[in-house]
């Protein structure tokens, strides 16, 4: 137990001394992280909501591959892509493997099914109780997937934050794809692990502590940017989306 | 699915036929919903399709408005007739009154600086100007169902389809709502479709009603025999529902 305090403390002390090492560990899982969700996010958003509103021969089959992939392990998602960008693969030419690029890729891989299959569900949902409406005024199905969207825009929202949060905590695909090498592909959480396993649990719980710290900022940032949006929106005297806020 | 629906109506008449359905059926998994609806609608018409609950209304006014598709039979619409449908619990999309209605018409073609222009004219018919730039979703239901009747009648439509317009509302929404559909009947040649539970409105609204029971027609008849006519011998389901023993 004494251990675990004295780590905390030490953590502290290097989060207050901003030290260089864990800033840029983190700056680097940002920034993968971020770009990961936001091409996962357009991408299953998009392929989620075609898939809530059209019906097609094998689309079941479809629906319950996308939920089974939630449950990706994501050192799988690693090895796979990994294949694809290693010198033989198909991808190889690109030249990403231990890349930035590479753990881009593959924590997007990873979080595309997190938000198609959401998006898909609400979407759904959506549609069955509106899609007629939006039918009859003369949307066809492309257009009555991205209304919906918008109109169920602050949903995304969520979806959008379970994502970066799959993302940013995940610790096998950016291992086995970066290589968790330092100054360049080293991140939150294979630099946990790495030193975790060297015995520094100082610097290993400073990141995990400023790992949770990221994510409750977004969550607070994105909690108030939705209230506010609702607020200007004039939708806050809805009892439905008061329960939201 | 072996159903479609045309624009060409296979016969002519001497009143103009705007609407013919020949042998619709609807099934839900094994429930026929519909069964073998024929009927002929001319234009001016206004029909009225009463019932007990689940005898089928509603899903007809989809049928025919095109949103439901059906499992056999056709249903023809005249070429060119524009057709509108305000629903029962009209759902309000999250954006201002204005841009709700001007959406409707957006979709069918209208630039839209243009379509903002007579969405505000349409608003002005269902005395929502005030509110234009409120949110949609911020509206009370009388509101909510103005809205969505002022964006039927924005697209200017020959027919309108009311799928029981007032059932959802409170006396005094029901009591605006009512108020502005008999003002704009009263105005209009539109041809009208409506589905209800209030014979009040039946009788005030209706040239002709239409008596569903279990998917099937069982009374297509003037309003004023209906009512007025004995209905005992001719058609005993209807004579039982007028008297409010199938509800």
């Amino acid at each position: 137990m004494s251990s675990l305090t004295d780590s905390a403390f030490a953590a502290m002390d290097l989060i207050a001394q901003q030290d260089p090492l864990l800033w840029s560990v983190v700056a680097r899982s940002l920034w993968v992280s971020v770009w990961a969700t936001a091409i996962a996010g357009v991408l299953g958003i998009c392929f989620g909501a075609w898939l809530a509103v059209t019906r097609f021969y094998g689309r079941g089959v479809l629906l319950t591959l996308l939920n089974t992939l939630l449950a990706l392990p994501s050192v799988v998602v690693g090895l796979v892509v990994y294949l694809l960008l290693s010198r033989s693969g198909p991808l190889g030419y690109l030249g990403w493997l231990f890349s930035l690029k590479a753990m881009v890729l593959a924590q997007s891989v990873l979080v595309f099914p997190v938000v198609a299959a959401l998006t898909r569900q609400c979407v759904e949902d959506a549609d069955r109780l509106h899609g007629e409406q939006l039918q009859s005024l003369g949307a066809g199905t492309g257009l009555r997937s991205l209304l919906l969207v918008w109109d169920e825009r602050y949903v995304f929202v969520t979806i959008v934050i379970t994502a970066f949060g799959r993302a940013i905590s995940e610790v096998g695909a950016v291992m086995v794809v970066g290589g968790n090498i330092e100054g360049f592909t080293r991140v939150m959480t294979t630099a946990i692990a790495l030193e975790t396993s060297k015995g520094d649990l100082p610097l290993a719980l400073a990141l995990g502590l400023v790992l949770l710290a990221v994510v409750l900022c977004l969550n607070i940032l994105v909690v108030s940017l939705r209230s506010w949006c609702l607020r200007v929106d004039g939708a806050m005297s809805d009892p439905l989306q008061k329960a939201w806020v | 699915m072996n159903a479609q629906i045309e624009t060409q109506p296979p016969i002519s008449n001497s009143r103009e036929l705007q609407l013919q359905l020949q042998g619709v059926d609807i099934q839900f998994g094994t429930h026929l919903a519909l069964k073998q609806i024929d009927l002929n609608v001319y234009a001016g018409e206004r029909v009225a399709f009463v019932g007990a609950n689940g005898s089928g209304k509603s899903t007809l006014l989809r049928v025919i408005h095109g949103v439901l598709p059906f499992s056999s039979g056709q249903v023809h619409w005249q070429p060119g007739v524009q057709q509108a449908m305000v629903f029962q619990r009209p759902h309000m999309l999250r954006t201002s009154v204005i841009n709700f209605v001007a959406l409707a018409l957006w979709l069918r073609g209208v630039p839209w600086r243009s379509a903002k222009e007579q969405a505000l004219q349409a608003l002005q018919q269902v005395d929502l100007q005030d509110l234009a730039h409120r949110n949609a979703k911020t509206l009370s239901g009388g509101q909510q169902q103005r809205l969505a009747f002022a964006r039927a009648l924005a697209v200017h439509p020959q027919c309108m389809l009311l799928d029981e317009p007032t059932s959802s509302l409170d006396p005094h929404a029901k009591r605006e709502v009512e108020r502005i559909m008999e003002h704009w009947i009263a105005e209009s040649a539109t041809t009208l479709l409506f589905s209800s539970h209030n014979l009040g409105q039946v009788k005030r609204l209706a040239t002709r009603v239409i008596y569903l029971e279990n998917g099937r027609i069982l009374a297509d008849l003037p309003t004023a025999h209906f009512f007025h006519q004995p209905l005992e011998r001719s058609h005993p389901e209807a004579h039982l529902f007028l008297r409010g023993e199938r509800v």
